[in-house]
């Protein structure tokens, strides 16, 4: 039977004990820390090198650039957490995607009286490219889902909204719940919608219907047509210039080209 | 040039637009590629318009952008059939055509074209017959010399390019492995870190925090992308008020986190801050003791205060103004205070908030009116 320590003694014992583990733990950590710190050193030649190899191959080639992102997520690495890190410095990864983010600020918050600040991915990239300027190097709309997803961090209402086939670009902090999604989704086919669509296609009461239009005309995002026929029509400024690809004519090709 | 025919430019039943985009010379013109076709219309003259069918289409490859020099799509294509239809040029030595892209766009143009190649949707739908010309390489046909020299030349320059990217991604790979690495290291750390809770010193935990910066690792204590705390955040932090005072003092005090991001970025030119480096250093501008701090909002808007202003002052004024006009919309009152009206919208709130003002809350928009139950009871 296992004789139970008692007294002073034991108690003395027992917290020398734990002094002396926690000054293990202590040196442990601290080993580690160093052998972190060397890892750190011989990783960052490894970049340099690396960079000093492919650099300019890897920005002419959109393809490897999704690759390399998908790659750093598998392993739980962000670069392009920080101006800072490594993979910024050396392989100027940074650069590109935050003055992406300033001029994709800059087009959301021009274009943001019309649309209410909802607009196609397609139309953000037609728009970006216009102001990049014909010596920049192209982007695609990947490298712009990508730069959203960073501008997030800034507390402004950017989100990345899946309707039918396409993307939505939100700039402004204009609460959007699945509801709101929906109908966005719907009114993709042909740039509005109308109660009666939601009630045929949703199969939702009226009144939960127009609380949704309700909404989306509140922030600005919908317009109202009293003047369609049977119905109001409630539009989508966002959808405009992805509804003018869909159909053309000579005309309209012709008025669609800005 | 010769595979071209004149076009009226209207799609025939069954042909929808894929993408379309500006910029393309021939002179300026735009390039549209539908299911069936690639046409090009030129942007002076919209009369003037001719396609090709994308069945005459070989084999397509891009050219990357040099200095003086445009991006470009090199569009190899088979002879032109004896029955075309008449086009530009009658002739042509060439067979292939390249497509400049002197306003961008060609990443996207090539990955549709490319997808169009290998869909084939053309075959599966046919259209009106003037345009049923050649219906694709059949086995056994005779090919011009010609195209067949320029394809091996393409194909060898290919393997090139390919053989340079596997390397590239080969290397690639061996550093994630290292990085993966580390990783695991920094986990590893991290538990001991939280396990001692408080006996590692303070000056190790800095370290630490900078080496997950370094590497671009999410803290796994607390999850974020290395918060606030390192001598990076902090330098960043002091720097940030000194640029943004005079900004600050010319809008009102007080300006959006997007705005400072932009404002710095812009300023900066290279070695650009990310989101997340602006964020963390302005959470420590507090702390610090700077003049400057950062402030959010209920409904999320972050933004930066000289710490001077008084957010709570400017509201009275607030209800001055809208007491003056009667009611006014964060619209209106951003533009008579000119202010953004994001910030004009949270001074709205907050004054609100204060019980100051009331809101009308309608399809027509969000309206404000003094709070008369307050100071009329």
């Amino acid at each position: 039977m296992h004789r139970r320590r008692v007294g002073a003694g034991a108690i003395a014992k027992k917290k020398l004990a734990e002094a002396k583990y926690k000054e293990r733990g202590t040196v442990l950590a601290e080993a580690q820390l160093a052998q972190m710190s060397k890892q750190l050193d011989m990783f960052k030649s490894n970049l340099e090198e690396f960079a000093s190899k492919h650099k300019q191959e890897i920005w002419k080639n959109p393809e490897f650039r999704v690759q390399f992102q998908d790659m750093c997520a598998t392993i739980g690495v962000d670069p392009l957490a920080s101006g800072k890190g490594f993979w910024s410095e050396m392989l100027g990864v940074g650069d590109f995607y935050y003055e992406l983010g300033v001029q994709i600020i800059e087009v959301c918050l021009a274009l943001k009286h019309q649309n209410g600040g909802l607009i196609t991915l397609e139309e953000l990239h037609q728009q970006v490219l216009r102001g990049r300027g014909k010596f920049a190097q192209d982007v695609s709309q990947d490298d712009l889902i990508r730069a959203i997803k960073k501008l997030k961090a800034l507390g402004t209402g950017f989100g990345i909204i899946p309707v039918g086939g396409i993307y939505l670009i939100q700039s402004v902090p204009a609460e959007l719940n699945m509801d709101h999604t929906v109908v966005l989704q719907l009114a993709e086919k042909n740039g509005y919608v109308t109660v009666s669509d939601i009630k045929a296609s949703l199969k939702w009461e009226t009144e939960r219907a127009r609380q949704v239009l309700e909404h989306l005309l509140k922030e600005g995002l919908a317009w109202l047509d009293l003047q369609a026929p049977w119905e109001a029509h409630y539009w989508l400024p966002a959808l405009f210039t992805h509804l003018y690809s869909q159909e053309i004519t000579a005309e309209e090709a012709r008025e669609a080209l800005p | 040039m010769d595979r071209f025919l004149w076009t009226s430019g209207l799609l025939e039943i069954n042909e929808t637009l894929v993408i379309q985009q500006r910029g393309i010379k021939f002179d300026a013109g735009t390039l549209l590629l539908s299911t069936h076709r690639l046409i090009w219309r030129d942007q002076k003259n919209h009369e003037c318009c001719m396609a090709f069918p994308l069945s005459q289409i070989v084999f397509i490859e891009e050219q990357a952008a040099g200095i003086g020099k445009s991006a470009k799509i090199v569009v190899h294509l088979h002879p032109a059939p004896p029955n075309k239809e008449p086009g530009p040029f009658q002739s042509s030595k060439n067979s292939y055509i390249k497509l400049s892209f002197k306003e961008h766009g060609q990443i996207e143009f090539y990955r549709r074209l490319s997808e169009e190649m290998t869909q084939r949707r053309w075959e599966n739908m046919p259209v009106s017959q003037s345009l049923q010309t050649n219906r694709g390489p059949q086995p056994g046909r005779i090919r011009a010399v010609g195209i067949v020299g320029i394809e091996r030349k393409l194909e060898e320059k290919r393997k090139e390019t390919d053989k340079n990217i596997s390397e590239a991604f080969e290397d690639l790979s061996k550093l994630m492995i290292k990085a993966k690495e580390m990783v695991e290291l920094s986990k590893s750390i991290a538990n001991k870190i939280k396990d001692k809770q408080g006996d590692i010193t303070e000056d190790e935990t800095i370290r630490f925090k900078s080496y997950l910066l370094s590497m671009g690792i999410a803290n796994p204590v607390t999850r974020e992308t290395c918060g606030s705390g390192t001598h990076y955040h902090v330098q960043l932090a002091r720097q940030l008020a000194a640029i943004l005072q005079t900004p600050l003092e010319e809008r009102g005090g007080i300006m959006s986190l997007t705005e400072v991001y932009c404002l710095v970025n812009r300023a900066r030119g290279m070695e650009l801050l990310s989101p997340e480096d602006l964020v963390n250093a302005c959470k420590m501008l507090e702390a610090l003791k700077l003049p400057l701090r950062l402030r959010v909002f209920d409904s999320g808007v972050m933004v930066i205060e000289l710490q001077s202003h008084k957010e709570e002052e400017m509201v009275a004024s607030a209800l001055e103004t809208v007491s003056e006009k009667g009611s006014l919309t964060s619209e209106e009152f951003a533009k008579l205070v000119g202010m953004s009206v994001l910030l004009a919208k949270e001074r709205l709130l907050l004054a609100e908030k204060m019980g100051h003002l009331c809101r009308d809350d309608s399809v027509e928009g969000l309206r404000f009116y003094p709070n008369l139950f307050m100071t009329q009871s």
